[in-house]
């Protein structure tokens, strides 16, 4: 019989170690469909690896890739500190996307140094207000906001069609549904000529950076922990719940919109509707991974992106599904979730006499 | 007074011939008991780690007889129960119990059902009832079969009925227990213990949640049961009760076992000091003269009518340098006052004034700032934040205040220093400022609280139910503290359902019963079953 005996304290190497074995345990899991569908297991495995870092291009597609995910997984993570259940990342990353569009594709004309940081602002500001809205109603009418950002996902992307469809569609793009593109003032530098890696990595790190000094160095951080791990000793204790709530909800979707942003003036250029393959939803799972710790985001979402940049450079090889990817990530989620576990309990082995 | 529980049966049937079976006592206890032994531990070790819980603890019960199991909090009382319950298995030792042959056999370690099969029985202080269903049900659920006939339902209930009887625990079988009263919720457990036939009866604190006149009939009931040849394990930390019901007191220190003596001839300053392992000192309060009012209700109402914590129309002065006691038991308005109080609530009709000021709209900010010093019923829910540090907890409430800040940022150091020497003064026993407050033990944490509250030198402190799960020296250092409190001029509210706690500090106390508050009685001088009464809704105006 195996005991549970909670931990006084979790050790450090512990909190690295969850998620990194995590990953490992992930991979060695799926090698069981691997080798179920007939797939040479280790040819697989290595192709994976080769494709989301066996060379530059690849290394710098896999943080192509990453940079929304750490975005949307800062999003989550502050949301979830404070036992915020934001599902609207997905929602929140295409108002960004779409207040970017909106300001960048010709509106306003200005140089790059004035117009760039008002694209993203004005993508974060449309992420955050979006959350804005589900934040008051859970504040005000106690209205469970797992379904309100959950279904304002919905309404969110069909917003978008319409507007791409209509107001918003480029006549250059031979009827595609696209809008137009943002202007080159608006559109943020490469990081490398001829890689499509861009300053939104590096906005997403700092961000991460950011958000870890608020949370661990700040009042206000202080607060959205305090809320977060015990809301009634919080308000008995005078802290303002409701503020700090709010605070939490335009933090966490302003970074969901600054993904929406970055991926349109930094990768796309304009909007469409298929700008995010579920970035906003990754972005839990990133966060899960990272144990909710901004800093601890970014490797997370570093592997997770080359997850599925690997597994689509060895679909393309050797004709495996690319869904082995979803199966990877699923399978990191439920590995962490079982050591997340381990990091609050120690086990002991109790003999059991026989009676 | 001493010592009523029975030598044999004879005598327990007829009560109330006290002082001469105490002496018949200390002469039979030079002969061997002829009671046969029904529960014998011997030897019970059992390691946490570094930590041992139980070292070598011997402890034999006979038929009959009332065994008090003494020890603070981390004594090792609840390894030994949970190991003569199977949840753990000793390192070392048996556990022999009598058969219904009564003859002793070893009981299997590690299972539950062994227990209950051997006719171990526990009624822990936390019911484990299920709300929704009756007490008839209750006590029989679990023992018959899902396809159980009606006929086996008359005769269960035929045997329910003649357990009532026999032990005199009464309590409405056909109604759902959660509209029970606390105490025949209590007996409904005591009866289901009885139902399967229990041997060996163990009560966790059963007192604690009764007043004074349902604890007495608890203790007569006991008393019959153990005159039935029923042995009792009785649990508590209430030393005057262990004292008058129990005839034998085993004490427990630091896992081992530290006295198993008669009670006769013991009192309670010798058992607290077993307990304890030092003297304890006496409390002492200074006279104070009471001061200007720092809380002042005026016909004040709190919470729905139709709610049952709740206050109508309450009156009450509190002045600087005095404590007021609040008696009741739990949950007939207290809460109510505490939250008025705190802040959380805001009266809904009449004039709330603390500290000269209006009290205006639920504001626990605004309390904190006008000097109300709040000390919350529940420290894990409404006191402390388990996973945040030491030191945080110890700032939660003024966090914004400029030695805790600058420019938004936190001053790491200066809050640690300033926790660190709080730990030192308030003997915090921690690994440290930035260990996890949900780490630290009840009294610790309890701690933590009192130096967050009294380092601002409140002028109001609102206690509600500040020593609760607390053991002895946590609760003579926060009494200490209180009383400190009331010299340097604070006013206290205490609310508690400890009487003897109450009584030892406060001036004046006041009973709430189902919403109504009583007018503040002079404490000293003041009969506790007066109190008691007024606790059960005998106002003494109704009473006449």
């Amino acid at each position: 019989m195996i005991r549970f005996v909670p931990r006084e304290r979790t050790p450090l190497w512990l909190t690295i170690a969850v998620p990194v074995g995590s990953g490992l345990a992930a991979l060695l899991l799926t090698a069981l469909p691997l080798a179920l569908s007939g797939a040479p297991i280790l040819d697989a495995f290595r192709l994976m690896a080769l494709g989301a870092a066996g060379s530059g291009f690849a290394l710098a597609e896999t943080l192509t890739r990453a940079t929304p995910l750490i975005f949307t997984g800062l999003a989550a993570a502050v949301a979830f500190r404070a036992k915020l259940w934001n599902i609207g990342a997905e929602g929140q990353l295409y108002a960004g996307a779409l207040a970017t569009v909106a300001l960048g594709a010709g509106l306003i004309e200005a140089p790059a140094y004035v117009l760039l940081p008002l694209v993203l602002l004005a993508g974060a500001l449309a992420g955050a207000a979006l959350l804005l809205v589900p934040v008051l109603f859970k504040s005000r009418f106690g209205a469970d906001e797992v379904v309100v950002t959950l279904l304002m996902n919905f309404i969110v992307l069909l917003f978008v069609q319409m507007m791409i469809e209509g107001p918003m569609k480029d006549e250059m793009a031979l009827g595609w549904p696209q809008s137009a593109p943002v202007l080159d003032e608006a559109t943020l530098p490469k990081l490398f000529t001829g890689l499509r890696l861009h300053w939104g990595l590096v906005i997403a790190v700092a961000a991460a950076v950011l958000l870890h000094v608020l949370i661990s160095r700040t009042v206000w951080g202080f607060r959205i922990r305090a809320v977060g791990e015990n809301a009634r000793a919080a308000r008995y204790a005078g802290l303002p719940v409701g503020r700090s709530l709010a605070l939490v909800g335009l933090l966490s979707g302003g970074l969901a919109g600054l993904a929406g942003a970055s991926e349109v003036a930094g990768l796309k250029g304009y909007l469409t509707s298929d700008l995010s393959p579920g970035f906003g939803y990754a972005g839990i799972v990133v966060a899960t991974l990272a144990n909710l710790s901004p800093l601890g985001v970014v490797p997370s979402a570093i592997f997770i992106a080359a997850v599925f940049v690997g597994a689509d450079s060895m679909s393309r090889a050797i004709g495996v599904s690319n869904y082995l990817a979803d199966l990877v990530v699923a399978f990191a989620l439920l590995s962490v979730l079982i050591g997340g576990l381990l990091t609050r309990f120690r086990l002991v082995l109790v003999r059991r006499e026989a009676a | 007074m001493l010592p009523s529980s029975g030598r044999d049966a004879a005598d327990l049937s007829r009560p109330g011939r006290g002082s001469r079976q105490g002496n018949r006592l200390r002469l039979q206890l030079m002969h061997p008991d002829p009671r046969p032994l029904v529960l014998s531990l011997t030897g019970i070790t059992k390691r946490f780690g570094p930590l041992t819980a139980n070292d070598r603890i011997d402890l034999d019960v006979r038929a009959g007889e009332i065994v008090a199991l003494l020890g603070e909090n981390g004594a090792g009382k609840t390894t030994l129960m949970s190991i003569l319950f199977g949840h753990y298995v000793a390192d070392e030792g048996t556990v022999n119990v009598a058969g219904t042959g009564g003859q002793l056999a070893p009981l299997p370690g590690g299972s539950a059902e062994a227990a209950l099969e051997a006719g171990i029985g526990m009624v822990h202080q936390h019911f484990a009832l299920a709300e929704n269903l009756t007490g008839f049900e209750n006590i029989v659920l679990g023992t018959q079969s899902l396809w159980s006939t009606r006929l086996k339902r008359r005769e269960a209930r035929a045997r329910v009925e003649r357990l009532i009887e026999e032990s005199g625990l009464a309590a409405d079988l056909d109604v759902p227990v959660a509209r029970l009263s606390v105490g025949e919720q209590q007996r409904i457990e005591i009866l289901k213990a009885l139902y399967r036939d229990v041997r060996v009866l163990i009560l966790d604190e059963p007192t604690a949640v009764l007043t004074p006149q349902e604890a007495d009939g608890l203790a007569a009931t006991v008393r019959r049961l153990a005159g039935r040849g029923l042995a009792v394990i009785f649990i508590s930390h209430k030393l005057h009760e262990v004292l008058a019901l129990c005839e034998r007191v085993v004490v427990l220190r630091g896992g081992a076992k530290v006295a198993d003596r008669p009670t006769a001839g013991a009192d309670r300053a010798t058992l607290a000091e077993l307990m304890v392992g030092r003297a304890i000192p006496a409390r002492e309060r200074p006279p104070t003269t009471p001061g200007a009012s720092v809380l002042e209700l005026r016909a004040a109402s709190v919470g729905k009518p139709g709610q049952r914590d709740r206050l109508e129309a309450a009156d009450l002065v509190l002045r600087a340098g005095e404590i007021v006691g609040i008696a009741g038991v739990s949950g007939n308005g207290q809460g109510a006052l505490a939250a008025l109080v705190a802040g959380l609530a805001a009266a809904r009709s009449g004039e709330v004034t603390i500290a000269g000021a209006p009290a205006g709209e639920a504001d626990p900010a605004g309390r904190i700032a006008a000097g109300v010093g709040r000390i919350p019923e529940d420290r894990h829910r409404d006191g402390t934040i388990g996973a945040l540090s030491v030191a945080e907890n110890y700032v939660l409430e003024t966090v914004s205040e400029a030695g805790n800040q600058a420019f938004g940022f936190l001053r790491r150091a200066g809050i640690r220093a300033r926790t660190g020497e709080a730990i030192r003064a308030y003997d915090i026993r921690c690994p440290g400022p930035d260990a996890a407050i949900r780490a630290l033990s009840g009294g610790n944490m309890q701690k933590v609280v009192l130096a967050r509250v009294l380092e601002r030198a409140p002028r109001l402190i609102l206690a509600h139910q500040p020593t609760r799960g607390l053991d002895i020296g946590a609760t003579t250092e926060v009494h200490r503290r209180l009383i400190a409190a009331r010299g340097r001029g604070a006013g206290v509210l205490l609310i508690s359902e400890d009487l003897d706690e109450l009584f030892a500090l406060s001036d004046r106390i006041a009973v709430v019963h189902a919403g109504h508050l009583s007018p503040a009685m002079v404490a000293e001088g003041l009969d506790v079953r007066t109190v008691g009464l007024m606790m059960a809704g005998h106002m003494p105006g109704e009473a006449a």
